[in-house]
């Protein structure tokens, strides 16, 4: 059914997404407009016999191409006309939301102005004439209370309406004052002579663009007619000389200047009212008087991220216990049913502990995500990025790379997967790249075990003291090259932190789950059919080349002779006896399996140079494993100490083992927990970061994080050498 | 009855109240503070200093924003009285 498209606009902070949410409820769908992370929100509804059809553009305050947002928006409105623009403003702030709305009115889109927040109008004392303001703009005006559905039919009546109605673009024509007028007229003059860009952009837009000096407007211009071009922006060129030198100003200042002129002008004229006595002191000022306090500020800010880490992972723990239960359960069954062999092993080795693996983190990253969406919709993400700014420019990066740190696992046990996920409250693309590529630092929960194993083993003793050694390594590594990759490879000014403190509110039920469904599905979706793909190839890798047949012969030759052996015994303590080394025969056998496949035969080749940072090439395997999840380590290290099966939670024997082992010490101990702290993300994190930045740099993380890792490993590993 | 006095916002104290006066920021961060609402004859109001003093939180048009002090530096201001 062909339906009106209806757009849904405005700033960040103006309750946009919650009306988008209320009106369109379930029937929503999500992705990422092309090639960026931009989330694409589309919903639609029926509404007196009128299939509507809305896109939520992302929030943005204005029309530049600052942002990645501000551009989509505006490409969305040139390249798919929408039907009208639905502009929501938060109408307590009026006199700074109507900058955009003035912009979609100067580009000529229909727009209807939707006053959202009228409650908090009301609560202040203030009034606003909606008519008034109506006639003052030109354009229908409506007042909603989105978390409550307050206006909710007379909205949809309207966009319905003015759907019908069809109505052409035409472009608000303000005056930007004498010097900027007549070049505006000469430009117009130009571009409509010369149908320059005329198909795709009105033509007085375009001239403004020009004036402001518009980057991805002056490249488009360039492309279509590079002689027009120079003229136009010789033109502009003439007017910023003149007016630096006599204003002292630029044309695009003087602009946005005209702006905000026309908006207190209009709003001066009676539309809106506040009330004799100003209470300025509100709850939010009264909030932030504690809680972005020099003392208390980071003190209640430190309690709060360790609360939420309790809290994801006390409440997270058993549905992934339930989870855990229930994928072993699986391979049980399925290994029941299904005769043994190869397919038997990919099925169950392979695809029901990889995969499940995977999805037994889901529960984690749903809690973490809900919390996550409740300080974010709350307004108190934004007061953590205020107070933990300046450490962080410090080093490269911004306040708001606190957040994916520390869900990184910069409290010990966190997950990286979401932590790079969390990096996309950044709005500025160079700090975002290197928060995301330095996340993985963090000690996760998955490398937690092998810690715990390593330090079981070597440093039983010092257990707190070296787990929170671990965790400043961590972040004094990832402050570091953060700092290291902002200066080489990311290099770049700063991105302004000109940032609103949003006030506090109270986050509606619908907003938080849809806000943490949506992430977790497509955590699901992506990070599950990919793992699936690399759990089948580490499969393989660990099974083929088989050992000769020989070998294997020899080993079936010896188990049916201890079994004979077994069943002619005449004791029982005979029995238990050659119990035991027929157990240990299959052990002896799997670690003969794995010596031959490939990524055991990888394992011995890296021994020579893995030797450097004290890694044996048992070690390697481990290693090598923990690349596709670091779960995997421990247990992969069990198999090679040939001792089959080992539980991660109770390494006990493994332990003894390793201390054992002339190839470990101390020295060795610390090396590899330094290595498997940096060395390469995890396959799924790789995966997310590859959607978050580009393939290309995931890949740059694989294989600069091993690197790093193994050059920090290798020097402790050489130092501690030569001085024990 | 208020006094001018040409500043920028850095030296502005917590509960400061001033008007721009100009905005000298060039190019991207300009743009950015202008769409901001950050334009000559703005009130703004001081409200606070993020716990190492930086970044600077102030109201303007009924909301609150924050910013570097380098970004502020851009900003000049005409100080108020404080009785006014």
């Amino acid at each position: 059914m062909n339906g009106y498209h209806v757009a849904f606009a405005g700033n960040p902070n103006a309750g946009k997404t919650t009306l988008f949410n209320n009106v369109t409820g379930a029937r929503q769908h999500v992705g990422n407009y092309p090639g960026i992370t931009v989330e694409r929100k589309e919903g639609s509804l029926v509404f007196l016999d009128t299939q509507l059809n809305i896109l939520d553009l992302p929030g943005c305050y204005s029309l530049t191409a600052y942002t990645q947002e501000e551009l989509v928006a505006r490409q969305v409105l040139v390249e798919e006309r929408p039907d009208l623009v639905v502009n929501v403003v938060d109408a307590t702030k009026l006199e700074r939301h109507l900058y955009l709305t003035l912009q979609f009115m100067e580009l000529g889109v229909p727009v209807l102005l939707t006053l959202n927040m009228m409650d908090d109008v009301r609560n202040k004392g203030m009034s606003i004439d909606l008519e008034k303001l109506s006639e003052g703009l030109g354009c229908p005006v409506l007042g909603t209370v989105a978390r409550s559905g307050e206006g909710k039919p007379q909205l949809l009546q309207e966009i319905v309406a003015m759907a019908r109605e069809q109505q052409p673009w035409k472009s608000l024509e303000l005056s930007y004052g004498p010097d900027i007028d007549p070049v505006l007229e000469q430009l117009v003059a130009t571009i409509e002579h010369h149908q320059f860009l005329t198909q795709r952009y009105p033509s007085r837009w375009l001239a403004i663009k020009y004036l402001e000096d518009d980057e991805h407007i002056l490249d488009q211009g360039r492309l279509a007619n590079a002689e027009l071009a120079a003229e136009l922006e010789k033109t502009v060129e003439g007017l910023r000389h003149h007016c630096e030198k006599t204003l002292n100003s630029f044309p695009e200042a003087i602009i946005a200047d005209y702006r905000y002129g026309f908006i207190h002008a209009l709003l001066k004229q009676g539309i809106v009212s506040y009330p004799e006595q100003i209470d300025r002191m509100d709850l939010t000022d009264n909030m932030d008087k504690i809680l972005t306090h020099k003392f208390f500020g980071p003190t209640l800010m430190m309690a709060l991220l360790y609360l939420m880490f309790q809290i994801t992972f006390t409440l997270g723990d058993y549905p992934l216990q339930v989870l855990e239960l229930l994928f072993s359960w699986l391979g049980e069954t399925v290994s029941n049913l299904l005769p043994d062999g190869y397919i038997q092993s990919l099925v169950v080795s392979g695809i029901i502990d990889g995969v499940g693996g995977v999805l037994s983190f889901v529960p984690l990253i749903v809690i973490m995500f809900i919390m996550i969406a409740f300080l974010e919709d709350c307004g108190y993400m934004a007061r953590v990025a205020y107070m933990m700014d300046k450490i962080f420019r410090t080093f490269g990066l911004h306040g708001s790379s606190v957040m994916p740190f520390i869900i990184s696992g910069g409290i010990a046990g966190g997950c990286a997967v979401p932590g790079v996920m969390a990096a996309r409250t950044l709005r500025s693309p160079r700090e975002k790249l290197a928060t995301i590529l330095t996340a993985p630092f963090m000690p996760c929960g998955a490398k937690i075990p092998v810690f715990l194993l390593l330090i079981g083993a070597f440093f039983s003793e010092y257990r707190p003291l070296i787990m929170f050694s671990i965790t400043l390594t961590a972040w004094a590594m990832a402050l570091l090259v953060a700092r290291l990759l902002r200066s080489t490879l990311i290099r770049g000014e700063s991105t302004p932190f000109v940032m609103e403190l949003p006030p506090y509110r109270w986050p509606t039920l619908q907003g938080i789950l849809i806000h943490s469904w949506e992430r977790t599905w497509e955590y699901i979706k992506k990070a599950g059919t990919v793992i699936l793909a690399i759990s089948i190839l580490l499969w393989l890798a660990m099974t083929f080349p088989k050992p000769p047949t020989s070998i294997t012969a020899a080993f079936e030759q010896q188990r049916i002779e201890l079994e004979q052996q077994q069943a002619t015994a005449n004791t029982e303590e005979a029995r238990v006896q050659i119990g035991h080394e027929l157990i240990l025969l299959s052990q002896e056998q799997s670690l003969t399996a794995l010596k031959s496949s490939a990524a055991g035969r990888l394992g011995q080749m890296l021994e020579p140079i893995s030797q450097w940072a004290g890694f044996n090439w048992r070690t390697n395997i481990a290693l090598i494993g923990g690349v596709a999840a670091k779960e995997v380590i421990v247990s992969t290290l069990g198999t090679a100490y040939s001792l089959g099966e080992v539980a991660s939670d109770s390494p006990t024997s493994l332990v003894e083992r390793i201390a054992k082992d002339s190839d470990w010490n101390r020295v060795s101990a610390v090396s590899a927990m330094l290595f498997v702290l940096l060395y390469a993300p995890c396959f799924v994190t790789i995966v997310v970061m590859a959607r978050e930045t580009s393939w290309r740099w995931a890949c740059f993380a694989l294989f600069f994080n091993t690197a790093v890792a193994f050059c920090l490993s290798t020097i402790v590993y050489q130092t501690g050498q030569h001085l024990f | 009855m208020a006094i001018d006095m040409s500043a920028s916002i850095r030296q502005l104290n917590v509960h400061d109240k001033a008007t721009i006066t100009s905005v000298t920021a060039p190019g991207e961060m300009g743009r950015r503070l202008r769409d901001m609402g950050l334009v000559p004859g703005t009130e703004i109001e001081i409200i606070g200093r993020a716990p190492l003093k930086d970044p600077v939180a102030l109201r303007l048009r009924g909301f609150t924003l924050t910013l570097r002090n380098n970004e502020a530096d851009y900003i000049h201001v005409d100080k108020k009285d404080a009785a006014s």
